[in-house]
């Protein structure tokens, strides 16, 4: 809300709506399963394995269709969207493809590791690669967010374009930016803050119980410190978004809930309420994103593009909302159906699936 | 190599790349559906031990699709971004629509994998039919978008500015019914007949589980051999589409050089600027016939537009006659295999053809789908060149201003190459070794469900 903009209710605007929610699932769903590859690297002790172990089982059944949120804002920024697409697909063409080989290798190096031999060393092999991509990836995507987020990437006219170096055009916005760096070890810190306070509750028993709630604890700390940096950045760099973070009735509002949401995560870590402290890190989270998504409205690409401007023909926005709404009236059931099914334990149909 | 060069080549290599599993996760699903069909009405312990088996080949292959179906989502502006920039508004319903299909075929196919003990076998089996189906439309989603490549509809350009966005008509373009049928055939075809082939590997080598096999094979060739036997059908509506909306690249295809009268040309290697014949075999006028029924019918020919407007013409021809060549012969495997079929029903009551010369012409074939699939792709996409967006927008003024695509390029193809070596060595070192090993395995105990979910404590 840089310039005070009110939020009125117009399709491009709620089609952006709709792809930070799908970008807030994404963070909430998909964000978890990084976040369980960063504590599978930082699996340490005599129960190491056992935590891996628990880490794959909560990511198993379910990380393909945590990645398909992604894919969700993809799809949407470039029908609803497609001049924004085309221009940060282009400009960030760097980033990007370091994502994407850090997506590819993630995704099936975990699947690789689930199928493959169980043996320790080639467990291993895979293990290491899962890891290390789930460590490295969402750093690169907050960085791209960062760098839009920062105003890093003015859409400028093809004749000045011409005169632009390659380092000038396609590295330094991302590169050069502490701001964009610090958004993206933001994301990093988060990811794994939600893994671990999810895994408190998925924990079997006491003692890992203990060790993500550890985890838990010393990734918020490190996510507030990441988080008091990244504004310190946003005041240097870029003092118009340090403006929109701190000002106004509605930034004090998201900074309060968002606060109000870490100090509960932190009182039921330290009390062992973790279905409560479960909730209050998806709300963080969606506290931070929100509150981004917030500050950066009406801008689309800061800081001279809003939503409006870059919008597709009213009749795709009214078309795509459509589909969605229809495709949401399949997805949530079979969402919850999902989750139901695999967060309830094992049932009676145990003998069914056996054979004799 | 120049910038577009690169970029296409890594288009084409993500896209050779991922239509692999893409046909597998349509037509996977349809195989361990039916053999859990077969097992819930006829309680076979064989046909569970089949789903469970095709089940976990199904996890490694979908995960590898999803993962590189991200990548070209992503690869559709990074390489692409002038033709996202228009066409996006126009053609991004389907795209939509597909992820929604594939989210819902992600969803239940976790369910499908990881809830064996967890759901009621009736709901198990349903979510099984949800992954096949699921998987069926976010193929057609995609081939429709595709397809609007071929027959861009559903706007206007007035200006250099697209208007009179309707991306409903878009969607429903009119290239799209013959492509989604096409497509969607060979994905069973392709399937069936890979599936197929290992199978009657395994039973001509000999195995103890010769039951395991004989159903295995069963499935395979009822999902495979009428989708093969239909595919003749479907490649004929397909060319006469080609032919009354890209007529250029029909010419390619056909390898028919100058307007006129066209000869069906078998081999050869044409040449798209002398428009001369290096090696080929014609009959004269029967191109003309097979299209309008009339010999002397004039067809146009590559000579119809400029040298800059001609596709790579030798490389379509001979990816045209590759596909056919394959396609033509799995059709004959079918047509034997169903003789056989009935044959053998008359006789014995044993429908099953598994005579050692079949199971060979069988093995033989396993391949030939997934060439025809891919000499398929090479046809439709090479043979649209120079057009991105027929008629409308160059490839060349659709790429990137990125520079130094050849980095890129390397990444992706030693990403892809390895990927794709891990893939074929876990498949065999987990599915098939153990599947068409002579020594008894465990074949019909329970399969190692991943290590997680085999350890899960019962919870209160």
């Amino acid at each position: 809300m840089l310039d005070g903009t009110p939020l009125t209710w117009t399709l491009p605007n709620a089609v952006a709506g709709t792809m930070v929610l799908s970008l807030n699932a994404y963070v909430l769903l998909g964000g978890a399963d990084f976040g369980g590859g960063v504590w599978d690297l930082l699996a340490r002790g005599r129960r190491a394995d056992d935590q891996r172990a628990l880490i794959a089982k909560a990511i198993a059944p379910i990380w393909e269709a945590n990645h398909v949120w992604l894919i969700l804002v993809v799809v949407l920024l470039f029908t609803c969207f497609p001049k924004a697409f085309a221009h940060l697909a282009t400009e960030l063409h760097v980033p990007i493809t370091a994502m994407l080989v850090g997506i590819v290798l993630r995704g099936s190096a975990f699947t690789f590791r689930t199928y493959d031999s169980r043996q320790d060393h080639v467990q291993r092999r895979w293990g290491r690669i899962f890891s290390i991509a789930s460590l490295l990836t969402p750093i690169v995507l907050g960085v791209c967010l960062g760098a839009v987020a920062g105003g890093r990437l003015p859409m400028r006219p093809t004749a000045v374009l011409a005169t632009v170096s390659f380092q000038a055009r396609f590295v330094d916005p991302w590169m050069a930016s502490p701001f964009a760096w610090a958004v993206g070890l933001m994301t990093l810190m988060l990811f794994a803050f939600l893994a671990a306070s999810y895994l408190t509750v998925e924990a079997p028993d006491d003692a890992l119980r203990a060790v993500f709630r550890r985890r838990a604890l010393q990734s918020q700390g490190a996510l507030l410190v990441v988080a008091a940096v990244t504004l310190a950045f946003a005041r240097a760099d870029n003092p118009l978004l340090f403006e929109g973070l701190t000002r106004g009735r509605t930034a004090v509002f998201m900074h309060a809930v968002t606060v109000l949401a870490v100090i509960v995560s932190c009182w039921s870590l330290l009390t062992s309420r973790f279905h409560v402290a479960r909730v209050a890190a998806a709300a963080q989270a969606t506290f931070l994103l929100w509150g981004w998504a917030w500050t950066q409205f009406p801008w689309l690409i800061p800081p001279d593009h809003t939503i409006e401007e870059l919008a597709a023909p009213r009749i795709t926005l009214t078309l795509i909302l459509g589909a969605l709404a229809i495709g949401t009236m399949i997805l949530l059931p079979s969402f919850v159906y999902l989750f139901r099914v695999f967060k309830a334990g094992e049932t009676a149909f145990g003998d069914e699936g056996q054979v004799g | 190599m120049s910038d577009l060069m690169f970029a296409r080549s890594q288009m084409a290599m993500s896209l050779a790349f991922h239509i692999i599993f893409a046909v597998v996760g349509i037509a996977m699903p349809a195989m361990m559906v039916i053999a859990e069909g077969r097992w819930l009405r006829s309680r076979d312990p064989v046909m569970l031990e089949l789903a469970k088996r095709w089940a976990k080949g199904t996890a490694i292959l979908f995960a590898v699709g999803a993962v590189s179906g991200t990548v070209l989502s992503f690869e559709l502006g990074l390489l692409w971004p002038s033709f996202m920039e228009h066409a996006g508004a126009i053609i991004g319903m389907p795209f939509s629509l597909e992820g929604f299909a594939f989210f819902t075929e992600a969803i239940f196919l976790g369910i499908y994998l990881y809830a064996w003990k967890r759901i009621p076998p009736r709901a198990h089996f349903a979510a099984g039919v949800v992954v096949a189906v699921s998987g069926a439309l976010s193929g057609a989603f995609v081939v429709c978008a595709n397809a609007w490549m071929n027959a861009p509809t559903g706007f206007t350009i007035v200006d250099g500015v697209v208007t009179n966005v309707d991306p409903l008509a878009a969607m429903f373009n009119k290239a799209a019914p013959a492509q989604i049928v096409h497509m969607t055939l060979a994905a069973y075809a392709s399937t069936g007949f890979a599936v197929a082939g290992i199978h009657a590997y395994a039973l001509r080598r000999g195995t103890p589980h010769r039951a395991f096999h004989r159903g295995a094979l069963q499935i395979a060739l009822a999902v495979g051999l009428p989708a093969a036997l239909l595919q003749p059908l479907s490649g004929d509506w397909s060319a006469r589409d080609v032919a009354e909306r890209q007529p250029v690249k029909l010419a390619a295809m056909e390898g028919h050089l100058r307007t006129g009268p066209a000869a069906f040309v078998i081999g050869g290697w044409p040449n798209g600027e002398t428009l001369e014949h290096t090696g080929a075999i014609e009959i004269p006028g029967a191109l003309s016939w097979l299209l309008r029924g009339d010999a002397q019918a004039v067809v146009p020919g590559l000579d119809a537009v400029p040298v800059a407007d001609r596709p790579p013409v030798a490389i379509v021809h001979t990816a045209f006659q590759l596909m056919v060549a394959c396609g033509s012969v799995m059709a004959a495997l079918a047509l034997w295999g169903l003789w056989r079929w009935w044959q053998r029903r008359q006789q014995r009551g044993i429908a099953l053809p598994d005579d050692r010369r079949f199971l060979l012409a069988v093995l033989l074939c396993a391949p030939l789908g997934f060439i025809a699939l891919e000499a398929g792709w090479t046809v439709t996409e090479v043979g649209r060149q120079p057009w991105i967006v027929q008629d409308f927008m160059r490839t060349a003024d659709a790429v990137t201003p990125m520079p130094g695509l050849g980095v890129t390029f390397a990444l992706f193809t030693a990403l892809y190459i390895g990927l794709a070596l891990t893939v074929a060595f876990l498949m065999w070192r987990q599915i098939l070794k153990t599947g068409i090993a002579p020594r008894p395995s465990n074949m019909t105990g329970e399969l190692a469900i991943p290590r997680g979910l085999s350890q899960t404590a019962p919870r209160p």
